[in-house]
């Protein structure tokens, strides 16, 4: 065990306590604001395996929440209510009420099958053909989901969706996620996904199974993208088909930019700066009626970081990390 | 014709010209010899304008003036007279050889005589006249090879800045494109032409130049320099090697 | 063929017409770059406001067409200018992220400006009649679409086919560097297909406000994707090709709408990327696309 390792693990602890005794010490606002932070980092740092690490373009993260958001709701959904919210549900489902656990797993599992597919289709094609068909799934997700209105209430959107999700559950699967993409980054496979990312060519005449690899860090990021969406839903109790979309798509990627691509710790920091930056911003929108500055300005962002620093704040590097190890 | 004084050019990190200077007299050929990475390629385009120079002039001497060629554009250069027939050939694959041809003569206005000089294309290489319909890209490397010149010559050039002609073609189709390259300066065009093959280049040029980690090592006439002991040492292999379409590096 | 038929026919065509002219300056951009523009569907938003604006201001319409499509191409020349060109030789990620980062940037600068809500649009009288052709009764505008779509996509084959202009953009496209040495001065040229592109994109918008009658400042993205959706099945960068995709998809996309059960018909969007994954998956390299080795 090297010691990063170990600081890793001390600080997933930590925080795993201090997750537990902050809900009874924080009001309700904070408490979720914390909790979507987060799940922010979480997305991004899934999206950095995906997009930074192995150079493939994805724009696919919403829909893949929006997808282990449904299942995962539909399966924990309060089953006296079903018969009205949701009247076409099969007999199985409609009389489940399963715990968050199972119906995350189930969330997740759904979100990687869609990934698989799109992903064998796809990949083996280069960029952005890769980013208009995940950009086309986030649209078919969401037709998807209007239509299917017996099962998803369509456009109206599913509400009480029980609020099951607990500030420590978000802190660990945050936390795994890092420690889990850090490993991989630094294992074999992790550098062979960066091989790829430099030269698809040259790496595939060292042996490595390009595709293969690629489809992994895709259906990857896509389980990830899964549980944040499961556990996003159960958050705020309230889903509808739009309700992770293309803006969510393009803050993901600025976050990852912005961080430097392929840098694990530059997807934590962007993520969380520009979290509490587009929250700071929305009451500015909401008394000035300016709805669209935040995402103006993020799109703004992007176009300075690709001008004056294109590798982002860190490029692929972790500072203050692989030193120690 | 053409001066090079002082010139420093990087491409990317590295410093690839070190103050080179060299003259290129009107009418004649002139050959640059080296080895690999010495700085051939990049003088060439630093002349033709498609990379910058950090330090140095590039001065065309003509209709008695003088144009600094490092302050202009590409499109300027070759609308001086400057045509450059790149390294690796470079045709436009997806169009017609004749498109091939015709976009040549881009920057010329006066249309009939460049539908003479296509008729004179044609004479000079008749195989493009045989597949002037096909798509550039499905011609071998000899015929690229003959259309690309063609392309620059297209331009009425004064001087024609030539990368490595004999690069992977057959010896008897280096005979060829070395024979035109003569008739080509024979009709008045000063030739600067960079070859791997140095053999073959010094016996067909009038003054040629030996490029070391980017400048001006040896120059002389081109017999001198296939005597020169250090010249046949470093670049021209044993003896017969002249006509190795391969090339010493 | 009954007149339901041909009624859908004639509006798959219509559809397919406006998905034509959309594709075809996408593939132009696409071609000469290779970066896809996303930003491409959000100019022909642009287009369909000017027009509101200009209408509003009482020009008359044959001006209006014209200076449409002058703010068509004044945006194309802005977006190479501000991203293109300064992108130009980067890696090929950053420029299609930096092209995304400009379609959001239109979208909510304009969601500020003119805010989300859905403005009316109104073409004259004279556009909105209908006209009996045969068993199907067709809206003039309709027909206009199509026309209007016929002549600029057989102009712009034409243009570069023949014309000296459309010949050196398809040496630019093809070999960059080949291109300058040949004297085409490569960043007009670029400048200009982004112009003659972001033009036809334009007026693509004025005549979609003119057929849907409601435009929004999001309208402009699920088209700039379809558009896409169309290259790919015509062959990505080739012009004729990306004509070819439009008309085919418009057809498609609404022969599935027309001929399949009522309850499929809300999946319509779902089904045009559905057929991009397919259509990427059989045939990557389109219609009358050339393989490329950077996506095989």
């Amino acid at each position: 065990m090297s010691v990063s390792t170990g600081l890793g693990a001390l600080v997933l602890a930590a925080g795993t306590l201090l997750s537990l005794w902050l809900p009874g010490h924080l009001d309700a606002y904070l408490l979720t604001l914390a909790c979507l932070i987060l799940l922010n980092v979480m997305l991004a740092v899934s999206l950095q395996v995906t997009n930074g690490l192995t150079g493939l373009f994805s724009l696919g993260h919403p829909a893949f929440m929006t997808v282990g958001a449904y299942l995962a709701a539909i399966l924990t959904y309060p089953a006296r209510r079903k018969g009205f919210m949701m009247p076409e549900l099969p007999a199985v489902l409609a009389g489940a009420e399963w715990p968050l656990l199972p119906a995350l797993l189930v969330g997740a599992l759904g979100a990687g099958l869609v990934a698989l597919v799109v992903g064998v289709a796809v990949l083996r094609l280069r960029g952005h053909y890769l980013a208009v068909a995940t950009l086309g799934l986030i649209v078919i997700v969401r037709v998807v989901t209007n239509n299917l209105d017996g099962w998803t209430r369509g456009g109206l959107g599913l509400s009480g969706v029980p609020r099951l999700t607990e500030l420590w559950m978000v802190w660990l699967a945050t936390g795994l996620t890092v420690v889990l993409a850090w490993r991989l980054k630094h294992a074999s496979a992790g550098r062979a996904m960066m091989a790829i990312r430099e030269n698809e060519m040259a790496a595939r005449c060292m042996g490595i199974d390009a595709f293969a690899l690629k489809l992994t860090a895709f259906v990857a990021g896509a389980v990830l993208a899964g549980i944040a969406g499961a556990l996003t839903v159960h958050l705020i109790s309230v889903i509808t088909p739009g309700s992770y979309g293309i803006p969510l798509a393009f803050n993901l990627v600025v976050m990852i930019v912005v961080g430097g691509l392929g840098s694990i710790t530059g997807a934590v920091l962007a993520a969380v700066a520009l979290s509490l930056l587009s929250e700071g911003l929305r009451p500015v929108e909401e008394s000035l009626g300016l709805y669209g500055l935040s995402q103006l300005l993020m799109a703004l962002l992007l176009i300075v970081v690709l001008r004056l620093r294109p590798k982002g704040l860190f490029g692929s590097a972790e500072p203050a990390a692989s030193r120690s190890s | 014709m053409l001066e090079i004084a002082g010139l420093d050019v990087h491409r990317g990190p590295s410093h690839v010209l070190r103050a080179l200077s060299l003259d290129v007299p009107a009418g004649r050929i002139t050959a640059l010899i080296g080895a690999n990475g010495a700085g051939k390629t990049t003088t060439l385009m630093a002349v033709s304008g498609l990379l910058a120079a950090r330090a140095g002039r590039i001065t065309l001497h003509a209709d008695d003036r003088r144009h600094e060629l490092t302050r202009l554009r590409p499109d300027e250069i070759v609308a001086l007279g400057v045509a450059h027939c790149p390294e690796g050939r470079q045709v436009f694959a997806s169009l017609t050889v004749e498109e091939n041809l015709m976009i040549g003569a881009y920057h010329r206005r006066d249309r009939t005589a460049v539908a003479s000089d296509r008729e004179r294309m044609i004479d000079l290489f008749p195989v493009l006249g045989e597949r002037s319909g096909q798509w550039a890209g499905s011609l071998s490397g000899g015929e690229q090879m003959m259309l690309a010149i063609g392309r620059a010559l297209m331009a009425r050039p004064r001087v024609l800045l030539l990368d490595e002609p004999s690069l992977g073609l057959a010896p008897n189709l280096v005979e060829r494109i070395f024979a035109t390259i003569r008739e080509i300066a024979a009709e008045g065009i000063t030739v600067l032409l960079v070859e791997q093959n140095a053999g073959a280049a010094l016996e067909l040029a009038d003054r040629a130049h030996v490029i070391e980690t980017g400048s001006v090592s040896r120059s002389g006439s081109g017999p001198e320099l296939l005597r020169d002991p250090r010249v046949k040492d470093a670049y021209l292999g044993l003896a017969g090697g002249a006509h190795h379409a391969g090339g010493t590096a | 063929m009954s007149g339901y038929h041909l009624q859908q026919l004639i509006n798959g065509v219509m559809l397919g017409s406006l998905y034509a002219l959309v594709a075809i300056g996408f593939s132009m951009i696409y071609g000469i770059v290779r970066l896809i523009n996303f930003a491409h569907g959000d100019v022909m938003m642009l287009g369909a406001f000017a027009t509101l604006g200009l209408v509003a201001a009482g020009v008359p319409w044959p001006l209006v067409f014209l200076f449409v499509i002058a703010v068509g191409a004044l945006a194309g020349i802005t977006i190479e200018r501000a991203i293109f060109r300064p992108m130009r030789g980067a890696p090929q990620v950053s420029g299609f992220i930096a092209t995304l980062a400009v379609a959001i940037a239109i979208q909510n600068a304009m969601l500020m400006t003119v805010s989300g809500q859905p403005r009316n649009f109104m073409f004259p009288d004279l556009l909105r009649a209908r006209v009996a052709l045969g068993p199907a009764n067709v809206g003039a505008i309709d027909l206009v679409i199509i026309l209007v779509s016929v002549a600029v996509c057989a102009a712009l084959v034409f243009l570069a086919r023949h014309s000296r202009v459309g010949i050196a953009m398809r040496a630019t496209a093809d070999n960059l560097q080949a291109a300058r040495l040949v004297g085409i001065p490569v960043d007009r040229t670029i400048m200009l297909a982004f112009a003659i592109g972001s033009a036809i994109a334009a007026l693509a918008g004025l005549l979609w406000g003119g057929r849907f009658g409601q435009i929004d400042p999001l309208m402009g993205f699920q088209p700039g994707l379809k558009a896409f959706v169309a290259c790919v099945i015509g062959g990505v960068g080739s012009i004729t090709g990306a004509m070819l995709g439009g008309y085919l998809l418009g057809i498609a996309e609404v022969m599935f709408v027309g001929l399949l059960p009522p309850a499929l018909a809300g999946y319509r969007d779902a089904f045009v990327f559905l057929l991009l994954i397919v259509v990427l998956l059989v045939m990557p390299n389109g219609l009358l696309g050339r393989s490329e080795e950077e996506r095989a």
